[in-house]
């Protein structure tokens, strides 16, 4: 038996379906905590329309557009890091998976220019909302902005982890062709990561 | 039966048609229940007695339901269920719509006391009075955190939510004092936000409401404007007594030297107070003041932090007037001399 | 004790999960053995039961007279908050699931472990982790706002609300790893033989309960975390002064809550079903019933949360929803109910100790269903709503049933998990006064919501005393009545008879394998040819009831 099956498994194969498994679940989590700020989005994009479609037009769609390309190309050379270590190019994978924290870490020197540019201009949650939007919608879509895009790009951070850990395990050589749902499952909640954002840019930016 | 049922089940008496309404469906669930109790446990008593264990090692035949079964266990419940629901639904929605030509009150909660303002004016802190036989809407809010305004002679709760209406309505059937509970947790104090719903015959009523409004020539809702209103003329003391009572510090503080939630008013000004930071300052006009505007910031020994700040919701003169009676308020004894030091002895408490 | 067990030789398996592959301390700590952790479970939530019941009976003196009994009002408020908090975070939702779920589980559906055991043993330590901050938090000086977290309120308090929330937020991960265990381990590692319809129900439930736990726990988690920010930065999603909708919360706090109640009870039910059958010695009737009504209470309870909201000013187009829909979960209920009786017929009855707690457990589950069905009617809830009679409810169905299966967990699987036999008589004795003390708790509470006493008060009309004080009579006698049962259980563990693998005679999966088990739960793996409620003769085959007592290692 393959040496990386644990004792209360049969198979290889039936160990990577529990764990693929178990993955699905989890990402299951992840779509329902996020799931919360998006109801909470809608219920107050409700009360404030006005309010915040003009502060959604006040964000730099140009910088989301951007991100939103870096994090979809990322999410794609991630897919072709499987491809390879299903073909055993396992030095391949490693290299794939390094492209994409670079992208990942572009996407984070972009939004951090777009927080800087919030901060100059005092668009900031709550007590601290300095902007042109007058009554409460303003402060608002800032607290939500800050809430859905603060919690996307600590997924970004945990995901780039992810990718860099199982990245360099597969350089080294510790998972093959035979053995590589690990891999696989870095790669699930990268796209997971990148999903979330193809549903967080529209709704903030776009809409 | 009604009657009887009612204190079997130690309900309160019933205040209104829709009270009588509410209990009629609360005996049907309740008898319901215990009839349909008492089968199942009958049956299973039954069973333990019949099939008990006899002798160790018994064999037991496999029994499966049959399709009729599991529709009787759906079914009769269900048709019960949704025949409560059927008849509640309706009497929840009633009370969602006020007649046309309810008279209305206008309700608001805050920490820890009711304020009622009647159109036209006239407004009382923790008395609702109301006229018999007439439908009565309530216009509930709150100034802070949730409240709920709850009779349970009326079988009537509705919370009170910061920044927004809610609304009720009831038809008091009679006259008699009953009271209002706060029924959602707010604090400190919730069990003692407590008032009282007097129900006068309609002639009384009207009395008292034209009283009220010849005296008080209030033109604006007393509720929707508290705090901005003009001082109505009379002496500052005087005013200060109002404000006092109006804005609820009475609720906290005593003008007795009774401790209370807050420290006693009596002797308060120039009294050396000592605070949670171990430091100790003198109540002079501008502590008073401050402790008004940022209750927080300068904390008395022994006491919670649970003062609401009044900031706003004063008007200058108001404060101006409170500070003039808090500092009116000596005991006798002392009253001539210079003030010397804390007189009060805090009542133990038990 | 019964007679025949003393004439049976005693069999006590002698490598077994407590003592091999170590016994030390450092052995259990590190251990990835889902036994271990299940009964490392076991004794946090039980400790955390005592300290919940410590705060419960404070608040019980302190009711006994109106105005300060023994403590303000300060006290009070937190006192009922961390009650809550503890009881529901600390004990309640981990403790059939994770201690006794973690145990049996993997065992019952012929699995050596968990899927993931290492997530296993982080759970735990995930659980520890939100209970330090959580208790941290409390002895720092503790929160105030009820368990239920009510914006604006918790928002603006100023006492230690976001070590509880943060306490609260962790043990959601804790939470959430373990049923995303239990459901890859019983999609992946059952063993042959063991197919979907003969799957026992304990493990059906239990799958219902980790559904519940994976789609709540996660809007919860974020809910908390939102207060806890608008807490302490004050960015104003809750809070009404900055265009923030305070019932918003609500929504948000009860979408996970009232699935999270099904989180309490469905576990109850697992264990209910296994008792009933090993005790009446008699197929369970109407097994897909049961399984599937387990799932529908799991799907059906995620629409029902608005019923919390009838008197906040909801729309009343929404109570109709959430109160209709409420009637519906009451049937899946009323199925199990049904079906638990009716497996009583014909069947050989045995009066132990856990069948008591079963009897118990009927009743408080049935007047506390029903109650919340009447509650669920609208207008009687405008009543009750935040009254003594909600208390009652949920006392009623949290400590009444799941109470009542949580201790006939105890005392059936006690055998099983140490290897020794409790005394029966005294498992009377404590059953007893459990039950009885129950009823005068809170029955008395019950009349005291109809009489109008509103919830988290520290001080009440003279009016409302005599209840009180019977209430306060009542839950002494429950002390009483845990004591014994902690005394008397401490006492089995070195004195108890040595139980042999199947001292009940149950067909359960579980008891196949020796008591206590061995490290990877099987000697043998056994052909699982019967289904775990299958207690008739096989035709052909004479003697196949196993006596008890009958050894099968
Ligand atoms: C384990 C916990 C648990 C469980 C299982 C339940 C089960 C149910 N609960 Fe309860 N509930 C709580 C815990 C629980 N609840 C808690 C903690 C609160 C308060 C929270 C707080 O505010 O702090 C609460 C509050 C609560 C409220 C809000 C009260 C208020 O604050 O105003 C409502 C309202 O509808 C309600 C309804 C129900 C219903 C309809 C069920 C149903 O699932 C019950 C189904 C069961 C049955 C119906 C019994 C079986 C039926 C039969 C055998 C049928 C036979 C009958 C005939 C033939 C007629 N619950
Ligand atoms: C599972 C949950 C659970 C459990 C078990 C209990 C158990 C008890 N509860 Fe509690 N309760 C809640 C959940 C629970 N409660 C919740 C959620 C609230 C609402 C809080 C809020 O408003 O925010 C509440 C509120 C609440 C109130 C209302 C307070 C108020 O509104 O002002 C009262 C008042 O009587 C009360 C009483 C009791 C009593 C007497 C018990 C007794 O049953 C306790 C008996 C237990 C003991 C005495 C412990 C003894 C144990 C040992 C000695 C060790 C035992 C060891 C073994 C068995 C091996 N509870
Ligand atoms: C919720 C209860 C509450 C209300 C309402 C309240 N107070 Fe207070 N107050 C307190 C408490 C508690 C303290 C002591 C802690 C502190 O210093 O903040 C206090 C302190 C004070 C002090 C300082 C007392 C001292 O001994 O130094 C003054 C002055 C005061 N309040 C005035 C008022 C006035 C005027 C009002 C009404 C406009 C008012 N309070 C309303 C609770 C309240
Ligand atoms: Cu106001 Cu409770
Ligand atoms: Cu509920």
């Amino acid at each position: 038996m393959h040496s990386a099956v644990a004792h209360h498994f049969e198979s290889l194969e039936k160990q990577g379906q529990a764990q693929r498994l178990g993955m699905w679940l989890f990402l299951a989590t992840e779509v329902l905590l996020f799931t919360a700020l998006f109801a909470a989005y809608g219920v107050y994009r409700y009360l404030y329309t006005g309010a915040f479609s003009q502060a959604s037009r006040g964000l730099e769609t140009w910088m989301g557009g951007v991100n939103t390309f870096v994090l979809v190309t990322s999410s794609f050379t991630v897919a072709m890091g499987l491809d390879a270590i299903v073909k055993g190019k396992n030095k391949r994978t490693g290299l794939l998976f390094g492209l994409s924290i670079l992208l990942g870490c572009t996407f984070m020197v972009l939004k951090g220019f777009e927080y800087r540019h919030h901060f100059l201009h005092a668009e900031l949650p709550g007590p601290f909302y300095g902007g042109p939007i007058a009554g409460s919608g303003g402060s608002m879509f800032f607290a939500l902005y800050f809430l859905i895009t603060g919690l996307h790009a600590f997924h970004v951070l945990i995901g780039m982890t992810v990718l860099g850990v199982i990245g360099a395990r597969t350089w080294l050589g510790k998972y093959d062709a035979e053995h590589h749902v690990p891999v696989e499952l870095a790669g699930l909640y990268w796209h997971l990561v990148d999903l979330i954002w193809i549903f967080v840019f529209p709704l903030l930016y776009l809409i | 039966m009604n009657e009887f049922l009612r204190k079997l089940l130690f309900l309160p008496p019933q205040l209104s048609q829709h009270a009588r309404d509410v209990d009629g469906l609360h005996f049907f669930v309740i008898i319901t229940t215990m009839v349909a109790g008492l089968l199942i446990f009958a049956t299973a008593l039954v069973f333990m007695i019949r099939y008990r264990r006899r002798q160790e090692g018994e064999s037991t035949p496999e029994v499966q339901p049959k399709h009729w079964h599991e529709a009787v266990f759906v079914g009769v419940p269900l048709a019960f269920f949704l025949l409560w629901f059927a008849i509640g639904y309706p009497q929840y929605v009633e009370t969602t719509q006020p007649p046309p030509g309810a008279m209305d009150v206008f309700v608001q909660g805050k920490k820890w006391m009711w304020k009622f303002a009647y159109q036209g004016g006239p407004s009382s802190l923790d008395v609702l009075r109301v006229p018999v036989g007439r439908p009565v809407r309530l216009l509930i809010t709150s100034r802070d955190v949730i409240h709920s305004f709850y009779v349970p002679e009326l079988r009537l709760k509705q919370d009170a939510l910061p920044g927004r209406y809610t609304q009720t309505w009831f038809q008091a059937e009679q006259p008699g004092r009953y009271q209002v509970f706060c029924a959602e947790y707010c604090g400190l104090s919730h069990s003692g936000m407590l008032a009282e719903l007097v129900v006068l015959p309609a002639a009384e009523f009207d009395a008292w409401i034209a009283d009220q409004r010849r005296g008080e020539a209030r033109a604006q809702d007393a509720a929707l404007s508290a705090g901005e209103q003009a001082l109505p003329g009379s002496s500052i003391l005087e005013q200060g007594r109002r404000v006092a009572a109006d804005q609820g510090c009475l609720k906290c503080h005593s003008v007795d030297g009774t401790r209370h939630i807050g420290p006693t008013f009596i002797d308060l000004y120039g009294r050396q107070e000592k605070l949670t930071t171990g430091e100790v300052i003198t109540a002079d006009e501008a502590y008073l003041t401050r402790s008004m505007m940022d209750p927080a910031a300068q904390l008395v020994a022994g006491y919670q932090n649970v003062m609401p700040s009044f900031q706003g919701r004063m008007t200058p003169p108001e404060v101006a007037a409170v500070v003039e009676y808090i500092k009116s308020l000596k005991t006798p004894a002392v009253a001539a001399g210079p003030s010397e030091g804390p007189v009060y002895e805090p009542t133990p408490r038990k | 004790m019964s007679q025949h067990l003393e004439s049976s030789p005693p069999v006590y398996a002698e490598r077994n999960y407590l003592n091999t592959p170590a016994t030390g301390l450092k052995s259990w700590l590190t251990t990835l053995d889902h036994k271990r952790i299940g009964v490392m479970f076991l004794i946090a939530t039980l400790f955390f039961f005592a300290v919940g019941g410590l705060f419960a009976m404070l608040i019980r003196i302190e009711l006994l007279t109106p105005g300060p009994t023994i403590m303000d009002a300060m006290t009070y408020n937190r006192l009922f908050t961390l009650h809550g908090v503890v009881m529901i975070f600390l004990f309640m939702i981990p403790a059939i699931p994770s201690g006794f779920g973690n145990f049996l589980l993997p065992i019952m559906v012929g699995a050596k472990d968990v899927a993931f055991p290492r997530l296993n043993l982080l759970s735990f330590y995930i659980y520890l982790l939100g209970a330090v901050i959580a208790l941290g938090g409390m002895i720092y000086g503790g929160a105030d706002t009820g368990w239920t977290f009510y914006t604006p309120y918790s928002t603006t308090t100023t006492t230690k609300v976001v070590p509880i929330l943060l306490g609260a937020f962790i043990l959601g991960f804790s939470s959430i790893l373990t049923g995303l265990n239990f459901i890859v381990t019983v999609h992946t590692l059952r063993a042959p033989g063991i197919t979907w319809n003969k799957l026992p129900l304990f493990v059906w439930s239990i799958y219902g309960t980790s559904v519940i736990q994976i789609l709540a726990t996660p809007v919860l988690g974020m809910t908390l975390l939102l207060v806890a920010i608008e807490h302490a930065f004050g960015w104003g999603i809750f809070d009404p002064g900055r265009g923030g909708d305070p019932v918003l919360f609500q929504h948000f706090f009860w979408f996970y809550s009232h699935p999270a109640v099904y989180i309490m009870v469905l576990p109850a039910m697992a264990v209910i079903s296994e008792v009933v059958c090993a005790f009446s010695h008699k197929n369970i009737f109407g097994y897909k019933a049961v399984a599937y009504s387990s799932l529908g209470i799991a799907f059906v309870g995620f629409f029902t949360w608005g019923h919390h909201l009838f008197t906040s000013g909801q729309s009343a187009f929404n109570a109709g929803i959430f109160g209709v829909l409420s009637m519906f979960v009451g049937i899946f209920t009323a199925i199990k109910i049904f079906n638990w009786v009716a497996t009583m017929y014909r069947g050989s009855i045995s009066f132990k100790t856990p069948f008591l707690y079963f009897i118990g457990f009927l009743f408080f589950l049935f007047f506390g269903g029903m109650t919340g069905i009447a509650l669920a009617t609208v207008s009687l809830d405008i009543h009750w709503q935040d009254t003594y009679f909600v208390v009652a409810h949920f006392h009623f169905i949290m400590v009444g049933s799941t109470i009542m299966a949580f201790l006939a967990a105890l005392h059936y699987w006690w055998p099983k998990i140490t290897g020794r036999m409790y005394n029966e008589r005294w498992g009377l004795v404590g059953a007893t006064l459990v039950v009885s003390g129950f009823v005068f708790t809170f029955l008395p509470q019950f009349l005291l919501g109809n009489e109008g006493m509103p919830r988290r008060y520290f001080n009440y009309p003279e009016r409302f005393q005599a209840l009180n004080v019977a209430s306060t009579a009542g839950a002494s006698v429950l002390g009483i009545g845990f004591l014994i049962i902690l005394i008397y259980i401490l006492v089995s563990l070195k004195y108890g008879p040595v139980a042999g693998p199947n001292p009940w005679g149950s067909r359960g999966y579980e008891w196949l394998t020796p008591s206590p088990p061995p490290l990877e739960n099987f000697d043998v793996l056994p052909a699982f040819e019967r289904g775990p409620h299958e207690y008739h003769e096989l035709p052909g085959s004479e003697s196949a009831a196993p006596g008890a007592g009958t050894s099968h290692a």
